[in-house]
């Protein structure tokens, strides 16, 4: 069977599997729909949070970035996970206990403000847009590339198939799904990982793979990777700190990563669903154990993949390429532009010779062939007429394979098996569409619950909110799959800086709101407005505007700590001379801090009715 | 979610007893949050990054011992950091109920001898 035919048995089978979960999941009431009854089971939860969390940037491009990058790289592994100690011991089960539908419902209650209700909802509704935007890009994406359907088409089918799970099952659809998702997801990411680590060292485990010598001459596999990228003049794989990526920077980005997981609505809402304080509790832990399979996993991908990156291409003449390379040279995630010497040259910056290895980026098909034509015309007059394509192209900054290369890539460069190679086609399928629907979810109740709901029609009933809530699922599917197909140029910089916006404005204010009896309205408003505020001048001006780094040197990535610091410190410096919080919000807190329902408070499931 | 009077079934926090219990609750949990964000802070943010580049001095196995921080280790701390949460924090939860309890059985008792010798 061949590799396509593989890949439509796998697509095939799993997209039959999450509509036939859709049918059985479908519901019938608001609760049911935003929290899936509250009847979801600790484990269940997990792997759907799991699943949620993983996007397809975590799946395809990040073990790519620490290949890229070698140490640095780390900073997305434990930024990515330690949000959720973060989430687990100072968020989940206050808000569990609180026992509303959604952020903004907490954000207004607690701040009692209708105001910072509002800014609550355009802030999920900001965020969940420009990452499903770029889910469904990556939908796409893996449908072109393993399908060879235009990206429009997969587009549209990644549509169709959320559209119909999440209008009908809602949170309850979307969290049994998402279950089936991290499965195929997961066995993806490990099954080539755990065969090309046996190839490579020896050892089964990844894990230990990765810390092994050698099979093929002995060497440690990390002193080999030094060894190969102090010859070839890249920064040493393993050495902490280089270039751009010093102290400060790394600390920043870490943290401003976890701040930001553990501040992001989508994540949030997930230990809505859950039946108790204590499962939230258990939920968190398990949630954090299935992602952290594919997290400990990836940076064993990451150097696996470089060695192979590396020995397969440097040195190399036309004839010796590997198939990989002609088969994702098409795509333009890898070009080779020769010196004339009919050998591939890879190098990095700090090599004397030029490197020869790039990629397309965003230049299309007819700019890369013309490019092609003159650097063979400038090849073959010897220099005398066109142009050096690799000049061209290094200084568009497009040096060296797309990252994106590595996931998908990987299993054909260890020449697995062609069903792992379509196995990974249907995992990355399930980490965007389970990260995609559960971010609709945010959007629907952000718009159907908090603004149509809780601000405009407080007197609606329960089939009409439904019927609302669906309505605005539905719309939200088409304009992310819209986004998807005409990706406005800035999503790809926003998804990056949405943690350091989440870090500055809404997790302040959710862990004041949660262990502070005494901050009110107006410092914490304050504070989030002022974080917010400058991390996002800070972002656009140094992004855009060419504005230094002038904040000890920390780059726009890592400013979310700063405003962070400054939402918490606005907070607290203006809160005495402010008036605390009203009888009502003191008397929520003490039950939020209390597992036991002490009263007088808020009956949890009576609480969305007030 | 107005303040109104405890009904059936709920608990009284105009009671001092049960206030100091909720109290006693509080901070056992805020003392067992800050250790482990402690530990949370050293691993991330001290071993895996403030540190890393003295560390990588020491091995562990082929890891230099600072880069294995950063791509492995932290993040099996954070699992277990979790797990321990859960474990000691879900206990306390246990422990609070099982106080609570005891002072809703006395009081049943006292109502009870007090209504035995209307």
């Amino acid at each position: 069977m061949s590799i396509k035919l593989w890949t439509f048995l796998f697509v095939g089978v799993s997209f039959g599997t999450y509509l036939v979960i859709a049918w059985m999941g479908r519901v019938r009431d608001t609760s049911g729909f935003y929290v899936a009854g509250r009847g979801v089971p600790a484990v269940a939860n997990g792997m759907a949070t799991a699943a949620d969390w993983m996007s397809a940037a975590s799946f395809i491009s990040m073990a790519g970035l620490i290949s890229t990058m070698g140490y640095a790289g780390g900073m997305y592994l434990m930024g990515w996970t330690g949000g959720y100690v973060l989430l687990a011991l100072l968020l989940a089960p206050y808000l569990r206990k609180f026992g509303h539908y959604t952020v903004p419902d907490f954000v207004g209650d607690r701040y009692e403000s209708t105001t910072a209700r509002l800014v609550a909802v355009a802030c999920a509704i900001f965020v969940s847009f420009t990452y499903v935007a770029g889910q469904m890009r990556g939908v796409g994406i893996v449908f072109s590339r393993f399908l060879e359907v235009d990206i429009t088409v997969g587009v549209v089918i990644g549509m169709a198939i959320v559209f119909v799970y999440a209008t009908l099952g809602g949170m309850k659809g979307i969290t049994w799904t998402q279950v089936a998702q991290y499965w195929v997801l997961i066995s993806a990411f490990l099954i080539p990982a755990f065969a090309i680590s046996f190839k490579l060292t020896g050892t089964a485990l990844p894990q230990l793979g990765m810390g092994s010598s050698l099979v093929a001459d002995g060497i440690p596999l990390l002193e080999k990777l030094d060894g190969l990228h102090a010859e070839l003049g890249f920064s040493s794989y393993t050495a902490a700190f280089s270039g751009s990526w010093n102290r400060i920077n790394v600390f920043c980005v870490t943290l401003a990563l976890m701040a930001g997981t553990a501040g992001l609505p989508h994540v949030i809402v997930r230990f809505y669903t859950v039946k108790s304080v204590r499962a939230a509790r258990w939920s968190a832990f398990w949630a954090l154990l299935f992602i952290s399979l594919l997290y400990l996993t990836a940076p064993a991908t990451a150097a696996f993949a470089r060695l192979y990156m590396i020995q397969s291409l440097h040195g190399h003449a036309e004839s010796e390429l590997p198939s990989w390379f002609h088969n994702w040279e098409r795509t333009g995630l890898i070009l080779w532009l020769d010196d004339g010497d009919g050998r591939v040259a890879y190098h990095g910056p700090g090599a004397a010779a030029a490197n020869e290895i790039f990629r397309g980026g965003k230049l299309g098909a007819a700019e890369l062939g013309d490019l092609r034509v003159e650097h063979q015309r400038w090849l073959d007059s010897g220099g005398a007429e066109g142009r050096d394509g690799r000049l061209a192209l290094r200084e568009l900054g497009l040096s060296g394979p797309d990252r994106d290369i590595i996931v998908l890539a990987t299993p054909e460069m260890a020449a697995l098996a062609d069903w792992i190679i379509a196995l990974v086609a249907a995992g990355g399928l399930a980490a965007a569409l389970s990260t995609a629907s559960g971010l609709l979810l945010v959007i629907s109740s952000s718009v159907a619950h908090d603004l149509y709901y809780r601000v405009l029609a407080p007197e609606a009933d329960e089939g009409r909110r439904l019927v609302i809530g669906r309505v605005v699922i539905g719309l939200a599917v088409v304009v992310a799959g819209l986004l998807g197909i005409f990706p406005p140029g800035f999503v790809s910089q926003v998804v990056a800086f949405a943690f350091g916006l989440a870090a500055a404005s809404f997790f302040p204010v959710i862990v004041l709101g949660i262990f502070s009896k005494r901050v009110g309205t107006i410092p914490a408003m304050t504070g989030m407005v002022g974080g917010m505020g400058f991390t996002a001048f800070y972002i656009i001006g140094s992004v855009y505007g060419g504005m230094p780094d002038w904040c000890f040197g920390i780059g726009p990535q890592g400013i979310g700590v700063v405003g962070m610091l400054i939402n918490f410190a606005l907070a607290l410096l203006l809160t005495p001379f402010s008036a605390p919080p009203s009888d009502t919000v003191r008397a929520m807190i003490d039950t939020i801090h209390e597992p036991e329902g002490a009263g007088p408070g808020l009956v949890i499931e009576a609480a969305p009715e007030r | 979610m107005s303040s109104r009077a405890p009904q059936q079934g709920e608990i009284d926090v105009r009671d001092p007893r049960i206030a100091q219990a909720i109290e006693r609750y509080w901070r056992r949990n805020l003392r067992v949050m800050g250790v482990l964000l402690a530990i949370w802070a050293l691993a991330g943010l001290g071993c895996g990054v403030l540190f890393a580049d003295a560390l990588n001095r020491f091995r562990l196995g082929g890891f230099p011992l600072g880069f294995w921080f950063a791509q492995q280790g932290s993040i099996a701390i954070f699992v277990l950091l979790i797990l321990v949460y859960a474990l000691r924090l879900n206990r306390l939860d246990d422990a609070h109920h099982r106080e609570l309890e005891r002072i809703r059985h006395d009081d049943a008792a006292r109502n009870g001898a007090r209504g035995g010798g209307a």
